[in-house]
């Protein structure tokens, strides 16, 4: 019988509570939060209200270099098929064309040597583990904060990289091959003029196999290459950390 | 026959904004936004949702009884929406002024059992079934307290009238009844009149204050009666899926949830007339401040109806909001829980408030 009126006590008095934190929640959805990224100091600050955003409309701001979409700066790869090498699921597709000379320079210096005719990322593959952009050696390949690319079709998870038209293939492609024709044609004058020469090796590189490796980088290197990491940064930090880390290179 | 019309509009323009509300009160006590897309502030969503439902097959599953499964929501909905033809909605403004409204109240409510066993059955699956048993006898353990809770102000106001009931308790007291007096809290001893004072004082569960706890046990076995949550094991979403409903789609489906939020409100208002004063204003006079004067309004005057209608309906619909408001909140009880409460709490407690209500009917005589 005692239990009978103890039940009847809880009851009233959980019921209450019940109520009471409902309330409070029902009043404090007057406020809703401020999309502020989980950096800011405040963010915990914010425990009532609201929590949910209105995706689209609002966003609650990621990192800069978030780990999330692969981009390119085409401009400034040199096409080492690094980023294609340890991609451990083989999503970056790279067709380089090897060029008779250097062609320009990257943004930090490195001189380019290989077009790329495709630079494909397969974003659908993409296990977004992040290592292309630490072995990346001009810092070209990063991560951007930008998460909201989904499809209809998976195939248009396929980023294109590559800015060359098929004409432009083509003629570089060409070019390369009357240059290695040429080359092919002076060796065999020089061997035939000199045979038993070790000589020949080095300058061979041309008609090597179609993959680059690093080999044009290293040759360009001696030429004028003010910095180089070797040491491969890890990109994911804020912009003002990896400006220091660079400013400390 | 204007009754008729009102009601069936109001009852569907209520559910529209009920359910919108619903939505929204859930969200915002869980800290979400709610829906916001279709019109402003999501205003037209429950439309959209609508404009779907209507379109959208009616679906008789195959091994289904048809005659049964059929008229299954029909009867649900026609036994809520026929409770709502003797409620007086303002002083003069009534479906039917029956003299037993409450009695015949009670027993057409009853009668949606009738139709949730037709649907529960006639779907001929486990779930279904599951759902109508579990609600039949849901609804007929909460009938005993909820009819016990309503005999204790039929016991006070000694007519089973609405209307009579609702002018018991305001400043018009005398139109019905030329002797009847209102005392401070129902006792004659205390000599305090409140018969021209008016406002919620003269409401019921001032007149007897033992009515605050048949208001609690009538609101109890009301929601149960409506299978609301935290009784909604009829159709507890995550046991049963849906419950009696779980087969029925489009039209149907829609009759089915226009009868919950129907009877939501129909048990509003009758939990408003019996006990916190039906159309009659909450504002007492106040010495020269005659507030409730100002705010009741002869009645069959135009002042009175629409001053009767704004109350009585925003009662109502705050009751409803408390409903959403506690569906919110409170998990669902478990079968042997919910029986428990019934027959050992509720059912004791309203039968001991049947013999104070009579004792408390010889104070106010």
């Amino acid at each position: 019988m005692n239990d009978y009126w103890k039940n009847i006590r809880t009851t009233h008095k959980t019921l209450k509570t019940g109520l009471k934190i409902t309330a409070r929640h029902l009043k404090a959805a007057r406020n809703s939060r401020n999309p502020m990224s989980p950096k800011n100091e405040n963010y915990f600050d914010q425990q009532n209200g609201i929590m949910t955003t209105q995706y689209p409309k609002e966003v609650i701001p990621v990192p800069h270099h978030g780990r999330y979409k692969l981009h390119n700066e085409i401009d400034d790869c040199i096409v080492c098929d690094k980023c294609a090498k340890i991609c451990p699921v083989d999503c970056i597709d790279i067709e380089p064309i090897r060029s008779p000379e250097e062609f320009g320079k990257t943004s930090d210096g490195t001189p380019k040597r290989i077009y790329a005719a495709r630079f494909d990322i397969d974003m659908a593959k993409c296990c977004f583990c992040g290592l292309c952009t630490t072995v990346c050696p001009t810092e070209c390949l990063t991560m951007t904060d930008e998460y909201d690319f989904s499809e209809f079709d998976y195939k248009e998870h396929n980023f294109e990289f590559g800015e060359m038209t098929p004409l432009e293939i083509l003629e570089k492609k060409k070019a390369f091959e009357e240059y290695t024709a040429k080359k092919e044609a002076e060796k065999k004058t020089k061997v035939e003029s000199s045979p038993k020469s070790k000589i020949p090796i080095k300058p061979k590189i041309g008609g090597g196999p179609a993959k680059p490796a690093m080999k044009p980088k290293i040759s360009g290197a001696s030429a004028s290459k003010p910095k180089i990491p070797i040491r491969p940064r890890i990109p994911k930090k804020d912009d003002g950390e990896s400006n220091q880390n660079l400013d400390k290179d | 026959m204007y009754a008729f019309i009102f009601f069936l509009t109001f009852l569907l323009i209520y559910t529209i904004f009920a359910v919108y509300a619903e939505r929204k009160i859930s969200a915002f006590i869980q800290d979400r936004y709610g829906p916001m897309e279709v019109g402003y502030y999501g205003l037209l969503q429950t439309v959209a949702d609508l404009l779907k439902l209507i379109q959208k097959e009616d679906i008789v599953p195959a091994a289904a009884d048809r005659k049964l499964f059929k008229p299954g929501p029909i009867v649900v909905f026609v036994a809520v929406f026929a409770g709502f033809a003797v409620l007086p909605l303002t002083s003069g403004f009534q479906g039917a002024e029956v003299q037993i409204g409450l009695f015949y109240l009670l027993a057409i409510i009853s009668l949606d059992v009738v139709g949730i066993l037709l649907s529960g059955w006639g779907s001929n699956s486990k779930y279904a079934l599951f759902g109508a048993m579990r609600s039949v006898a849901q609804i007929i353990s909460y009938e005993i307290p909820l009819g016990l809770s309503i005999l204790c102000v039929i016991m006070i106001s000694q007519t089973l009238s609405l209307q009579e009931i609702i002018y018991q308790q305001g400043i018009y007291a005398q139109n019905i009844d030329q002797e009847a007096v209102n005392y401070l809290f129902g006792i004659k001893a205390l000599g305090v009149e409140t018969t021209n004072v008016g406002g919620f004082l003269t409401w019921n569960i001032f007149r007897a204050p033992i009515f605050f706890v048949a208001y609690l046990i009538f609101f109890i076995a009301s929601l149960a009666e409506c299978n609301r949550a935290p009784f909604d094991i009829p159709e507890a979403e995550s046991e049963l899926v849906a419950g009696f409903h779980v087969e029925y789609s489009g039209f149907r489906w829609a009759l089915i949830m226009l009868s919950e939020y129907g009877l939501m409100l129909l048990v509003s208002f009758l939990g408003a007339i019996l006990f916190l004063g039906g159309w009659n204003s909450p504002l007492p006079n106040i010495g020269s401040v005659a507030l409730a004067d100002w705010t009741t309004g002869e009645p069959g005057t135009v002042a009175g109806h629409l001053w009767g209608a704004f109350w009585l309906i925003g009662k109502a619909l705050l009751t409803v909001a408390v409903q959403m408001w506690i569906r919110w909140t409170y998990p669902r009880l478990r079968l042997d829980q919910l029986m428990n409460l019934s027959w050992k709490y509720l059912t004791p407690a309203a039968i001991i408030l049947v013999l104070l209500s009579a004792l408390w009917r010889l104070l106010m005589i």
